[in-house]
């Protein structure tokens, strides 16, 4: 059932996704960029944690999480060191994500060749 | 008087193309002209180690064998007339720095096939040179780096999109007589229509081609039935009714006799969207299968109209829209020519 | 920045060709993209239950494990010439998803390998990807202090 969720929720995401690519002609930039900080806007309103808890890997998976994580640590970071903390927490939970994107993009654009 | 009417050039001494070659990628290769091209390659790569490099193998490989079949050498030419699509057109500027030939950079976009034989016989015509070698060139992931996105990004381009010709064609323009005759050109305009979308080349470069043909028609006096074709540089599935609706109103009938060579460089089913574009996609044709037609006969006269869509990223990002061109040439085929 | 505005003439040829254009397959894109998105998804779920049963993750840290799987499958099938494919036929079903991410990543540095490790790779990076970070970093500053602001005064 988890897996059924999962494939609706975030298949529906990206429904949306391409609704908008198509409806207004944006481009992939535009549309990933839009949908951060739609992530960090239902987030500021606690919503974001909601569609998590109910569908997984069907909320964690797109791009829109990672505005939420960006968020979540900043207001975690917050509640220790005051506004100066989220500055500090901004990038505390999304570690994981940017530096293996670093990581790995780095070594395959090392090890392998363009194909066309 | 050379020049008719008001954009047409009529040479008057007799200039031929003495020699034509035409280079190709592994999808071209595919395509249904496959065994008609000089040289083709079975990977984009072409042996090289990067794109750009193999872009200029792809022209350099031209070259060498439009001189070998006009059985001529370097030191023989006197000008050499070369674009490509890439910044600065360093394709061309680098191959002229191997060839030493006395250069020309042009830039028309995928209408340079043209311009640069069109400049070739002009100058030919005006005496400033005897021999003259032309050459355009493209290449797929050269082009997806320079306008559009990395060739490795996962980005969904709709099916008004065109597929750049990975090829190369190159000729010798001189009054030493062949069976192909170029008799006039027609230089054209910048037109734009407020086109915006990098992925809509056809729309975008449809009424420029048509302007192009029209006056050329205007002219010279002549109807489109006077040529066996019109053939078009990348108009494509989309671009190719909106030539023929346009040139309608203006009186003009193409829909028998006009060919787009965008989409006769690739089967329907390659994965091409709606056809091929780029400088080598009307010189590919043109030199490959078109003049092979004429000199079999089952062409007498044609009008090539390379088009050409003269934008770069940069102006689409701040919402410019898309100024383009068309030069069209005429070829005919002669009796008794060469030894080609 | 505004839109140039288009002189009649312009408007007029717009308006004449928009039957000859090819028509964008909106359902059948929408339909592909939920089915792509929806599959890679399932497969993060999956990923993310293998992280909880073998290696003692919670439903809670297992996140960051498995978007860092994704993303190393997703370079290494951008590598290969894979991704673009997936991408075309799915649109935005491999354009949102974190996997989308890291394609942008390792295609922008693949396409400028020819110009050197540092002023190639390194420095075009994040090209494409930039973006996001820029507004997920700005948005969650702000939204944060507002946040922050109200919990102040509440």
């Amino acid at each position: 059932m988890e897996y059924l969720i999962a494939f609706v929720v975030g298949g529906l995401i990206c429904l949306i996704g391409q609704l908008l690519l198509d409806f207004f002609n944006i481009t992939p930039a535009h549309l990933t960029s839009g949908f951060v900080v739609a992530g960090a806007c239902l987030d500021g309103f606690g919503l974001y944690d909601r569609l998590i808890a109910f569908a997984g890997a069907g909320a964690t998976v797109p791009i829109t999480s990672f505005g939420h994580s960006l968020l979540h640590g900043a207001m975690a970071e917050s509640e220790d060191h005051g506004f100066i903390g989220i500055a500090m927490g901004i990038f505390q939970l999304t570690s994981a994500g940017i530096s293996s994107a670093i990581l790995f993009g780095f070594i395959v654009a090392v090890l392998f060749k363009p194909k066309g | 008087m050379k020049l008719t009417g008001k954009q047409t050039w009529t040479f008057s001494k007799p200039i031929y193309i003495t020699s034509s070659a035409a280079v190709v990628g592994p999808e071209e290769a595919a395509g249904p002209l496959g065994d008609q091209y000089d040289l083709s390659f079975d990977e984009l790569h072409c042996g090289q180690a990067n794109w750009e490099l193999a872009e200029r193998h792809l022209m350099e490989q031209a070259i060498n064998i439009c001189l070998e079949k006009g059985t001529k050498q370097a030191s023989d030419i006197d000008l050499f007339l070369s674009g490509d699509l890439i910044n600065q057109t360093v394709i061309a500027n680098y191959t002229a720095r191997q060839n030493q030939i006395p250069f020309l950079g042009m830039f028309g976009a995928c209408s340079t096939s043209m311009e640069t034989l069109a400049v070739a016989s002009a100058l030919i015509d005006g005496e400033f040179a005897n021999n003259v070698l032309t050459a355009v060139s493209s290449h797929n992931a050269t082009a997806e780096r320079q306008f559009r996105y990395p060739t490795e990004y996962g980005g969904q381009k709709p099916d008004s999109a065109t597929y750049t010709v990975t090829g190369a064609g190159a000729s010798i323009v001189s009054t030493t007589p062949s069976p192909i005759k170029i008799t006039c050109a027609t230089i054209g305009r910048v037109m734009d229509l407020g086109i915006t979308d990098p992925f809509d080349m056809g729309s975008a470069m449809a009424p420029a081609a048509a302007d192009t043909i029209a006056t050329h028609l205007k002219d010279t006096g002549r109807s489109p039935d006077y040529y066996d074709m019109i053939a078009t540089g990348d108009l494509s599935a989309v671009g190719t009714p909106i030539l023929i609706e346009l040139l309608k109103e203006q009186n003009y009938d193409l829909t028998a006799n006009h060919q787009d060579c965008g989409l006769l460089v690739y089967r329907p089913d390659q994965p091409v969207f709606a056809g091929g574009s780029g400088c080598a996609c009307s010189a590919v044709v043109t030199y490959g299968h078109l003049l092979k037609e004429m000199k079999a006969g089952n062409l007498k006269r044609i009008f090539v109209v390379a088009t050409g869509a003269l934008m770069n990223p940069i102006m689409i990002q701040q919402q410019e829209s898309i100024p383009t061109i068309a030069h069209g040439v005429v070829l005919e085929a002669v009796s008794g020519g060469g030894n080609q | 920045m505004a839109k140039k505005k288009l002189t009649p003439e312009q408007q007029a040829y717009k308006e004449k060709i928009k039957p000859l254009q090819p028509k964008t397959p909106y359902v059948l894109n929408a339909f592909k993209a939920f089915m792509v998105g929806g599959f890679i998804c399932l497969i993060g779920q999956g990923i993310s239950n293998f992280y909880i049963t073998f290696f003692n993750f919670t439903e809670k840290t297992a996140g960051n494990p498995t978007v860092a799987t994704l993303i190393l499958v997703a370079s290494l099938l951008t590598g290969f010439g894979v991704y673009d494919k997936i991408g075309q036929f799915g649109g935005a079903g491999s354009i949102v998803p974190v996997t989308g991410f890291a394609n942008a990543v390792t295609s922008a540095a693949l396409e400028h390998k020819s110009e050197g490790i540092v002023l190639g790779i390194a420095t075009n990076l994040f090209k494409l990807a930039g973006a996001v970070i820029v507004f997920g970093a700005v948005s969650a500053y702000v939204i944060g202090m507002l946040r922050y602001i109200i919990q102040q005064f509440l």
